[in-house]
């Protein structure tokens, strides 16, 4: 134990404590090879928050009746005490933004400190994700512009003709991200620059695509006319801002800052039990070197077991609180066990991790951090220890069985089972429907279709009607869509227009 | 390095433009569950907001998504007797859980909030416009408002704009000067020369001079003159104030029951509340009235209770003293508004046409007058429907139930254009 004096023993923070928490913080996170971004720390009220929430954690946000919706619902439930709020929000920006609520205890804040500031921040700045996809640097800036441009919009177009195209594409939002290029980097005063330049440029590209298509009688040459485009296109928010025929420079520019943010926010949500998982390790991790180091004290420390219990509770799949596997507890879980398979690994974990157990546990942990996202995390590090820890078992759902079937649960027969369905169950087939742009016609009617790859032979949710409406009233011509299965064979049409 | 920075004081409600967004995209829906409210809610609760439920459909931001069929397999925690192999019945109800929170008062397909009291009202009387409001007097005590006006030379010290001040000191010494500097320049030039020529201090002498008499002039252009002094400037404009007055004519006699003074109240508070928002200032006279009227207060007015006859024409009688004392028409928007249950004494009837039409509608905006439960009609009403033909600003309604206020009063102060 060491001689050192805690730092504060009162419940009720000041700016000078924090600091020097944050100061001692920064110190072990430091010694353990975290490499994060700088750290803007923002004290903010609850109802501070509640607005922050409202606007998918982003500080900056062009305004839109559905985060109205979203501040009515959060509002709602808070003053009810349904809904505690979050006691942090972290936003990826370098310098690392961090919302910490004036309410919480000098405990709180401490433990809000390690989890975002430290484990969120690396997390942002190393995982390949992150690093491929968003511009920590530039996305402030960026918001800023999409903010301005929007507001310019509306008062020179009118509200409702800009909230009609940003429904639109906030229902396409999911389908506005490249998942396989790389995006050019953002950068706000660029993008200002280039805004005029490129509506003109679209414009000459249209009329060169659309030049030849005056509607005309389909004849014979439609059948042997090259396929447009020559490759299926995933991200159908690029597409319709290139290619749609007859949207005004202003709308695609909109399309294009909708797109932009939902690649930014992409990354989010297929690393949310690594990124999770990670804050919480660290945040576990520091808390236990402050009170080995003799900085905080018992009672804070019990303080802190607490609501850490809290954050990682797994209620089980028949408990009235059941909503799906925590990806806070299971995302810890996953690390902590790393940690174990390096330090102790037992001859379990050597058969199933025969490079990992034994090593460098800092060294194995930052590895996995970097560079995976959750499903392919599962895939590789689902260890039986965890698999059992948190009994797993895997439910067939078949359609044309009557009845349920358990295809593998916690024992030897079941880990690889259950580590394969998993990892299925956070891929990006299983999150939503393979919809991409097949075809236009460019000879006739203009008409674009869209296929949607069957992913296990399930069909599209009832809003695939709706999603139609939309997408057509950024084509303004007819616009369809086609569910095929693995051979290639069409099984339903929708179509609109 | 961490930087720690206090946003508290950071402007709150960022969010409300969305709100704003938000109600305005589904005010149809809240339109209607406004109106619904109405009817079930006492007027007289003005207060508070409401509590408005909009069906989750017509709110809903769709998504793609995969609808129920073909295979799915999920990995769920906490196993307790389950084998591999083990077959389940299908859950009813679809997914797992699901549909199971249903029973909270609220279905899940809804999606509630509360508006706030202003919100409220303004979807309440939305469409709803008084009509004639035309006169727009300037209120006795005309009260001034002072905004700015740019600068001006002459002010109080306070208002002294001490940038513009500088700028024109600055202004006025580079005029003042510059010809003497260029002067002084080239002077000191010559001078130079001349004493690289070498010549004597003699020669020299006028030059110096010179130089010191035009440096002497320089520094004499003072730094600041009170002509520089610019202050802010603000200007009194005068701020259009309009004021109304109400009049509320009740019957209190003895067949006036207190369901049917509910009734009327609800009215009143209605009008009142709608005049209140309308105008700066809204003065409200009461009048009861059975055989005799009275001015009272407002609680009198609701609550205490009185019978006897009826003579409705005394209640216009004295409306027409108060107005001609304390409200003359050309200062004052005048309203009145009765409610009686018909019942009026047979010979007076007439009087009350009488007094209507050359004493009191010629000054008013509106008359608007309620008759409640008139299964038959008396003669009171009779004779208004003949006024009404005569005078557009007079208009009559029967009610019968609370929820008929409502429409009746959109009916009678619909706006101008506005159909149903």
């Amino acid at each position: 134990m060491s001689t050192k004096t805690p730092i504060s023993t009162s419940s009720e923070w000041t700016f000078d404590s924090l600091k020097q928490y944050d100061a001692e913080i920064a110190r072990i996170a430091a010694d353990f090879g975290l490499d994060t971004y700088p750290n803007q720390i923002e004290i903010i009220s609850s109802e501070q928050m509640m607005d922050a929430y409202a606007s998918c954690g982003l500080p900056v946000y062009y305004h839109h009746w559905s985060f109205g919706k979203q501040f009515l619902s959060i509002e709602k439930h808070y003053k009810r005490g349904q809904m505690g709020l979050a006691y942090e929000l972290v936003i990826n920006s370098n310098p690392c933004i961090a919302y910490l609520m004036e309410e919480n205890t000098t405990m709180m804040q401490i433990l809000v400190i390690a989890h975002a500031c430290y484990g969120h921040n690396s997390f942002f700045k190393n995982n390949y994700l992150f690093k491929a996809w968003t511009a920590a640097d530039a996305i402030i800036d960026y918001l800023v512009f999409a903010k301005h441009y929007i507001a310019e919009c509306e008062q020179r177009y009118g509200e409702d003709a800009v909230e009609e195209i940003l429904d639109s594409c906030h229902a396409l939002m999911n389908y506005g991200v490249d998942r396989y290029r790389k995006p050019s980097p953002l950068s706000a005063h660029e993008e200002r620059q280039r805004q005029k330049e490129r509506a003109e440029y679209l414009q000459s590209q249209l009329n060169e695509l659309w030049r030849r298509t005056v509607p005309e009688k389909t004849t014979r040459t439609e059948e042997k006319a090259d396929r447009y485009p020559s490759e299926p296109e995933e991200n159908l928010l690029y597409f319709i801002e290139k290619n749609a025929p007859l949207l005004e420079p202003w709308q695609r520019e909109i399309i294009r800052i909708v797109r932009k943010i939902a690649q930014y926010l992409y990354p989010q949500r297929h690393t949310k039990i690594m990124n999770e998982g990670w804050a919480t390790f660290w945040h576990y991790t520091i808390m236990q070197r402050l009170y080995d180091e003799g900085l905080v004290t018992d009672g804070f420390m019990l303080e802190f077991l607490e609501a850490h219990t809290n954050v990682i509770a797994q209620p089980p799949f028949d408990h009235d609180f059941y909503n799906g596997i925590n990806p806070y507890a299971l995302g810890f879980a996953m690390y902590r066990d790393l940690q174990r398979i390096c330090q102790n690994p037992t001859e379990e974990d050597r058969r199933w991790f025969p490079e990992i157990a034994g090593s460098d546990w800092l060294e194995t942990l930052d590895f996995a951090m970097r560079n995976f996202k959750d499903d392919s995390f599962i895939a590789q590090y689902l260890s039986p220890q965890v698999i059992r820890d948190f009994h797993l078992f895997s439910v067939l759902d078949e359609e044309a069985d009557d009845e349920l079937e358990i295809s593998a649960i916690h024992d030897e027969g079941g880990y690889q089972a259950i580590r394969h369905a998993l990892s299925e169950q956070y891929n990006q087939g299983s999150l939503e429907p393979d919809i991409q742009v097949w075809s236009v016609n460019t000879r006739g009617d203009r008409s674009l279709t869209l296929r949607h790859s069957q992913h296990q032979r399930r069909p599209l949710g009832d809003s695939a009607e709706e999603m139609l409406r939309h997408i057509h009233r950024l084509w303004s011509f007819k616009v369809r869509l086609e569910t095929v299965d693995p051979h290639g064979r069409v099984k339903a049409c929708h179509e609109c227009g | 390095m961490s930087q720690i920075i206090d946003r508290r004081l950071n402007p709150k409600h960022k969010s409300a433009v969305n709100r704003q967004r938000f109600l305005h995209r589904f005010r149809k829906q809240i339109r209607k569950a406004v109106a619904d409210a109405v009817d079930g809610r006492s007027v007289t609760d003005t207060e508070s907001g409401e509590r408005i439920t909009i069906p989750a459909k017509d709110l809903s931001e769709p998504t793609f998504h995969h609808g129920p069929g073909g295979r799915r397999e999920g990995v769920h925690p906490g196993n307790k007797e389950f084998i591999t192999g083990d077959r389940i019945p299908r859950p009813q109800g679809g997914e797992g859980r699901g549909n199971r929170a249903s029973n909270q008062g609220e279905g899940m397909d809804d999606f509630v909030f509360e508006l706030s009291r202003d919100e409220f009202l303004e979807f309440f009387f939305e469409d709803l416009e008084l009509p004639d409001l035309i006169k727009t007097k300037l209120a006795q005590e005309v009260s001034q408002r002072s905004i700015p006006a740019g600068f001006s030379k002459d002010g109080i010290p306070p208002n002294l704009h001490v940038i513009r001040s500088l700028k024109e000191a600055h202004a006025r010494r580079i005029a003042l000067t510059t010809a003497k500097r260029r002067r002084l320049r080239e002077l000191e030039a010559e001078l130079e020369s001349l004493q690289a020529a070498g010549a004597g201090e003699n020669e020299l002498i006028e030059l110096r001079r010179e130089i010191e008499h035009l440096k002497a002039k320089i520094a004499a252009v003072p730094f600041l003159d009170t002509l520089d002094l610019r202050y802010r400037n603000r200007i009194q404009v005068p701020k259009p104030t309009t004021q109304a007055v109400m009049f509320c004519l009740m019957d209190v006699s003895g067949s006036m029951d207190q369901y049917k003074k509910s009734l009327a109240k609800r009215f009143f508070l209605l009008l009142y509340l709608f005049l209140s928002r309308n105008y700066e200032r809204t003065d409200v006279v009461f009048i009861r009235h059975h055989t005799v009227a009275k001015e009272v207060d407002e609680e009198e007015f609701f609550y205490s209770r009185e019978t006897g006859g009826t003579v409705v024409s005394s209640a216009l009688e004295l409306l027409r003293e108060i107005m001609r004392e304390r409200y003359p028409s050309q200062d004052w928007n005048l309203y009145a508004a009765q409610a009686s249950d018909g019942d009026n004494w047979p010979e007076d009837s007439g009087n009350c046409g009488h007094l209507l039409d050359a004493e009191i509608l010629p000054y008013l905006q509106y008359y608007a007058y309620i008759e409640i439960d008139n299964e038959y009609p008396l003669g009171l009403w009779q004779e208004y429907e003949k006024i009404a033909r005569r005078w557009p600003n007079f208009a009559m309604q029967a009610i019968d139930e609370p929820a008929d206020i409502y429409p009746v009063f959109r009916e009678l102060f619909k706006k101008k254009g506005v159909k149903g």
